[in-house]
């Protein structure tokens, strides 16, 4: 009752007033400089935007992370252009992209004295995605592959190596498609025997015609929650170009969910971390990259609940089950037996693209 | 001396909506319509003032976005004319046989689907029709099924979506108008002899068009630019134009085109007010 009439007794214009004083007195109590130290901006996956890999780091430096997930570069690259430099201080992008980015200037050099590349699986420092002018732009932070991921209670493991599994008619409507159109059509080239890197527009109508083969056998074509919700509810046994980043995560609840690499092989695809050129943080956020590539950060990055994936730390703190799970044993020789991503340029790509589309609507 | 002040008023009252649709409608769409004209390449235009990407609407890859324009047609003509032919008889039970102190409860039950995420309720409609979903274990338990039954990620299940959410909406609007009908048109024609379908046919229905259309065309407009739904439930067996629309802005982050083909479906949206206007009168909602 008596803040009632005290709220009534004030004027509008008094309000303003102590609204306004109210503002004045919280910027001049904290320094602009000091406020803005106390937070971070990232723009990232969304593994990252879990807060078991978070919360750690914002406890120990006290500091509040904003982030901002996208689903492909070309959309962190729309972001970008539409912000103010210093906007944003740390970037998760594909490794393949690192060059491009770091090309346009966007990206600050990292100093390797600070990073463990000697804990880093060494096949996968990749010198020529993550450094430009003999400068590291980026390191590599998780990996993973486009493979064939499947239901074990319906598909034998013995017919997931073999890659023509993705056009046998003995489990017609029982395949999902993984629509990311690059790695699941070089996922397809490489099962035809047509290494990524040797895509071509000669060989794209052969590749476009076992696209179209497949589509007669496919029940679902879909994002990763599509792919993952039709594996779940039975609407398919295989997913075509997933992997461990579909399923592992599912793997508690529902065993049977399983990946492997084809023994024609996969697609290797990996994920690294910078610092932007703008950033008016880079020694906190020369700290984040540093937490996130030692063995606590790897370990939540790894299992985050967006997606699991291998991490590129080999002292990342996971257990035994996480590791089984991820296929770790069994890395060595999937590393060997799998291609890098490879990103077309832009007249194939601009092909690739068009030849996907006839495929969704065929 | 009061007719002069109005002009003044009308226009100082009518500014707030001008100024919204120009900063939030027509600067956008010419925005749009400028990129459309151009051509990018890794992120840098390259070319100003093309028509490129209108020429690859119609003729690239043979006429895959024209297909995805005519799906999306397709697919929009079927949910509206289900939606009209569903919410149609709930209104008017609704409205005439529901007694008053009644209705504003039945009316919230309809309202509750808005309630829930779009998303959420997509995702909801896929687990109920997938072989391991409340549909197919009634069809097995009841006999009618050998096995699973998988009705999911099919055009079939983007229509069910769509209608689940459009009939409700369509209900509404066309219930608004037949309470304001007034009751002794009908007591009229039923007094001159008129049986209760002449009643309906020559009095009720042509009179409740106007809801019938801004509902009809409200739910064109909404259902034919819309992404989410086609993508969760109809399974991208076939595109529909939103969907093409995004595959271009993804990786490639190829605006241009993606603004040509929106300017077209835009140009669709307008064609189908056209037709519309007639009957549209938002006023009798």
């Amino acid at each position: 009752m008596r803040s009632s009439i005290t709220i009534a007794r004030l004027s509008r214009r008094d309000a303003l007033r102590a609204g306004a004083a109210a503002a004045v007195a919280a910027g001049m109590g904290l320094p602009r400089a000091a406020r803005a130290q106390d937070e971070l901006n990232i723009l990232v996956w969304c593994d990252h935007t879990d807060a078991a890999l978070l919360q750690p780091f914002e406890e120990a430096h006290k500091v509040r992370i904003n982030v901002k997930d996208y689903q492909e570069t070309g959309a962190a690259l729309a972001v970008l252009e539409q912000s103010q430099p210093g906007d944003w201080d740390v970037f998760v992008v594909d490794s393949v992209d690192v060059r491009r980015v770091a090309e346009q200037g966007l990206l600050a050099p990292l100093d390797d004295v600070q990073l463990p590349w000697n804990d880093i699986f060494p096949q996968l420092h990749a010198p020529e995605l993550h450094k430009v002018g003999g400068k590291t732009y980026a390191v590599p932070e998780k990996f993973g592959y486009n493979s064939i991921a499947f239901d074990r209670s319906k598909v034998e493991e013995a017919d997931v190596r073999r890659a023509d599994i993705m056009w046998n008619p003995k489990y017609k409507g029982r395949i999902a498609v993984y629509d990311y159109y690059i790695p699941a059509m070089e996922m397809v080239a490489l099962g035809m025997g047509i290494r990524p890197d040797q895509i071509t527009g000669e060989n794209l109508p052969q590749i476009r015609d076992k696209l179209l083969e497949i589509k007669k056998l496919a029940s679902v074509i879909g994002d990763v929650p599509t792919v993952q919700n039709a594996l779940v509810t039975g609407a398919a046994d295989i997913i075509i170009a997933g992997g461990e980043f579909v399923v592992a995560g599912l793997a508690q609840e529902n065993p049977n969910l399983d990946w492997v690499l084809p023994d024609s092989g996969g697609i290797r695809w990996m994920q690294g971390i910078g610092i932007f050129e703008a950033s008016q943080k880079k020694e906190l956020a020369a700290e984040l990259v540093k937490y996130i590539i030692g063995p606590q950060g790897q370990a939540a990055l790894a299992t985050a609940s967006c997606y699991w994936a291998m991490p590129t730390n080999q002292k990342a703190a996971l257990g035994d089950a996480e590791k089984q799970r991820l296929r770790w044993a069994e890395q060595p020789a999937f590393i060997q037996n799998s291609y890098p991503y490879f990103i077309p340029d832009p007249a194939l790509d601009k092909a690739m693209l068009e030849v996907w589309t006839q495929f969704l609507q065929a | 001396m009061a007719r002069r002040a109005a002009p003044p008023l009308i226009a100082w009252a009518t500014a707030p909506a001008l100024l919204w649709t120009v900063l939030f409608f027509i600067l956008p769409l010419l925005a749009m319509a400028a990129v459309s004209l151009t051509r990018r390449e890794r992120g840098q235009t390259v070319e100003l003032w093309t028509l490129d990407n209108y020429r690859a609407f119609f003729m690239q890859g043979g006429g895959v976005f024209l297909q995805a324009l005519w799906n999306s047609v397709e697919v929009t003509l079927t949910v509206t004319a289900l939606s009209v032919l569903i919410a149609y008889p709930i209104a008017y039970v609704l409205a005439y046989r529901v007694p008053p102190r009644w209705q504003r409860m039945l009316l919230v039950l309809l309202v509750l689907p808005f309630w829930t995420s779009y998303v959420i309720r997509s995702y909801s409609w896929l687990l109920v029709l997938s072989e391991k979903g409340v549909i197919s274990i009634a069809l097995q338990g009841l006999g009618l099924a050998d096995g699973p039954v998988g009705l999911g990620n099919t055009r079939g299940a983007t229509v069910l979506g769509f209608v689940h959410f459009f009939a409700m909406l369509l209900t509404l609007t066309i219930y608004a108008n037949l309470v304001q009908i007034r009751e002794s048109y009908r007591r009229a024609a039923a007094d001159l002899g008129a049986s209760p379908a002449q009643v309906f046919v020559r009095i009720t229905l042509p009179l409740s068009l106007p809801g019938v259309a801004v509902g009809a065309f409200l739910t064109f407009v909404l259902a034919i630019g819309d992404y989410v739904t086609p993508q969760i439930l109809g399974g991208s067996k076939e595109l529909l134009l939103p969907q093409a629309i995004m595959l271009q802005v993804g990786r490639t982050a190829d605006f241009p085109l993606a603004s040509a083909m929106s300017m077209v479906l835009m140009a669709v949206v307008t064609l189908a007010y056209l037709l519309f206007a007639r009957h549209l009168r938002m006023g009798r909602l």
